[in-house]
């Protein structure tokens, strides 16, 4: 689905991506693990087409959409991400959901029924008239995963779409995001949490210091790191086990 | 003081009788001033929007020069207009000198850099989340210039008030360029000017309440804008 070959970022005068290579696959989830700082979120951005690279390759389905503006821009909307920070617009909660829907031209009639039944898939049915500035942040955030999920993405993007959140709050956004999961959407999901990744992903890339430190299947990089740098990351940075 | 009093009662009933001379004044002075902000919105409001939304060389030394304009006073618009449209001026075959025509383009002149400057100020205070999300979710780049101006809309009205009350307020472009000719020209903050150093302190005192009562519904507008769509 996506592919990064090579990817080189530089960001305020430092290459924070030293040639990050790592695939998701058609319908696959994959977590990028790391600590705060080792570029999970630049690589998103990147995967996103939302920002340049400074060397490497990116791929979406097989084609090079490294650069090219027109090519990035159909890619882009085969593919959605939420941020960090849901940083809804200014305005109603149907209209934001709408967004994508109206951007590409779809219909009215179409996007009302289209709306609702996103806001019904993130638990928020009937708020179509409410305003960011009323909702919680968990409700802002599944604002924001209906807003991404209503274009219908080959490829969602979530830069630690948890983060911001007190655990119960997080909990529904997770299985949220495992219910997307298993509609076959490829998922891509960046992530300091690691019982998240564990739960969410098939498979694990562990991001250090902008450069892949370790990749493979869940149980591969939890159970058998193959480095003595990603056992002691997984380790040191596991949640204690819930009473 | 008894003399003060009894004029802005004179006033009060002037204006509350509906004065013709009064009510003329006044319209013609929310119509000179609502053509010119009308017109320098459709030049402000994309030229902001070309300052704030491209790079390149000089930039910066622009913004400067429109920021330097702000506070140019109006005497010396009055004085570059009249220039521009005198007889011998580039304008002159226009023959806008002294009309109200005339006055519509020197207004737009005078308050085209603030109204400039305050839509680039309206644009910049919309944070690069925005665009973010709106490419993110499929936007074209001129979509997510529409979406940040429309993010905008509060502020970008607040500048367009403010400069539909400078354009009312100013007298020097009114004065040069319109002439303060009655029943054709003359605007309030001419008409102020003229009649209270003729004596006629009532009539000066009724057109000068209706102005400091628009220019304060104005400004509650303003806040009200920013207020209702702003937080
Ligand atoms: N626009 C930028 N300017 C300067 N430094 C940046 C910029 N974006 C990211 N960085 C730096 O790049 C590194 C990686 O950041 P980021 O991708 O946000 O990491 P993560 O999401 O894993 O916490 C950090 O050291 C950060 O300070
Ligand atoms: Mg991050």
């Amino acid at each position: 689905m996506i592919e990064a070959r090579g990817v080189r970022a530089i960001r305020g005068g430092r290459e924070v991506l030293k040639g990050v290579s790592l695939e998701a696959k058609a319908g696959e989830a994959l977590a990028i693990i790391g600590p705060t700082g080792s570029g999970k979120t630049t690589l998103l951005r990147i995967l996103n087409l939302l920002d340049p690279l400074q060397g490497g390759k990116l791929l979406f389905d097989g084609a090079d959409v490294s650069a090219g503006e027109r090519a990035r821009f159909l890619a882009r909307r085969r593919m959605a991400m939420v941020f960090q920070k849901p940083s809804l617009f200014n305005t109603t909660v149907e209209k934001n959901v709408s967004y994508g829907l109206r951007v590409r031209g779809v219909s009215g009639t179409e996007i009302a029924g289209k709306v609702a039944g996103a806001l019904r898939e993130v638990g928020l049915a009937g708020y179509e008239n409410r305003r960011p500035s009323s909702l919680s942040g968990g409700e802002a955030q599944r604002v924001a995963l209906a807003r991404a999920l209503v274009t219908e993405p080959d490829l969602l993007l979530l830069d630690e779409a948890t983060a911001n959140l007190d655990p119960r709050t997080a909990e529904a956004i997770e299985d949220l995001i495992s219910r997307v999961r298993d509609g076959g959407i490829t998922v891509v999901m960046a992530t300091h949490d690691l019982d998240q990744a564990r739960e969410l992903a098939d498979r694990v890339a562990v991001l250090m210091g902008g450069e892949v430190a370790g990749m493979g299947t869940v149980e591969e990089i939890f159970d058998r790191p193959g480095s003595e740098e990603v056992a002691r990351f997984v380790r040191r940075r596991q949640r204690p086990l819930h009473g | 003081m008894d003399e003060i009093g009894a004029g802005f009662v004179r006033a009060m009933e002037l204006i509350l009788t509906l004065d013709p001379a009064v009510v003329e004044i006044t319209v013609r002075s929310l119509l000179i001033a609502v053509a010119s902000t009308a017109i320098a919105t459709t030049i402000a409001v994309p030229a902001g929007g070309l300052l704030h939304f491209h790079n390149f060389w000089g930039k910066r030394a622009i913004i400067n020069i429109i920021q330097t304009l702000y506070s140019l006073p109006t005497v010396t618009v009055g004085l570059l207009v009249f220039l521009l449209l005198s007889r011998s001026g580039p304008l002159g075959g226009f023959g806008l000198l002294f009309t109200p025509g005339g006055m519509v383009v020197g207004q737009t002149i005078l308050i085209v850099p603030i109204m400039t400057g305050l839509t680039i100020a309206a644009l910049s205070g919309i944070t690069d989340q925005v665009r973010d999300s709106a490419i993110s979710l499929g936007a074209s780049k001129r979509q997510a210039i529409f979406t940040i101006m429309v993010e905008a809309r509060a502020a970008m009205m607040a500048a367009v008030l403010l400069g539909f009350g400078r354009a009312l307020s100013e007298v020097g472009v009114a004065m040069m360029i319109g002439g303060n000719i009655q029943g054709y020209t003359r605007v309030l903050t001419t008409a102020i000017a003229l009649e209270t150093s003729r004596g006629d302190i009532e009539f000066s005192m009724a057109l000068g309440i209706i102005l400091v009562s628009i220019s304060l519904i104005v400004n509650l507008l303003v806040n009200r804008v920013q207020g209702r769509w702003w937080t």
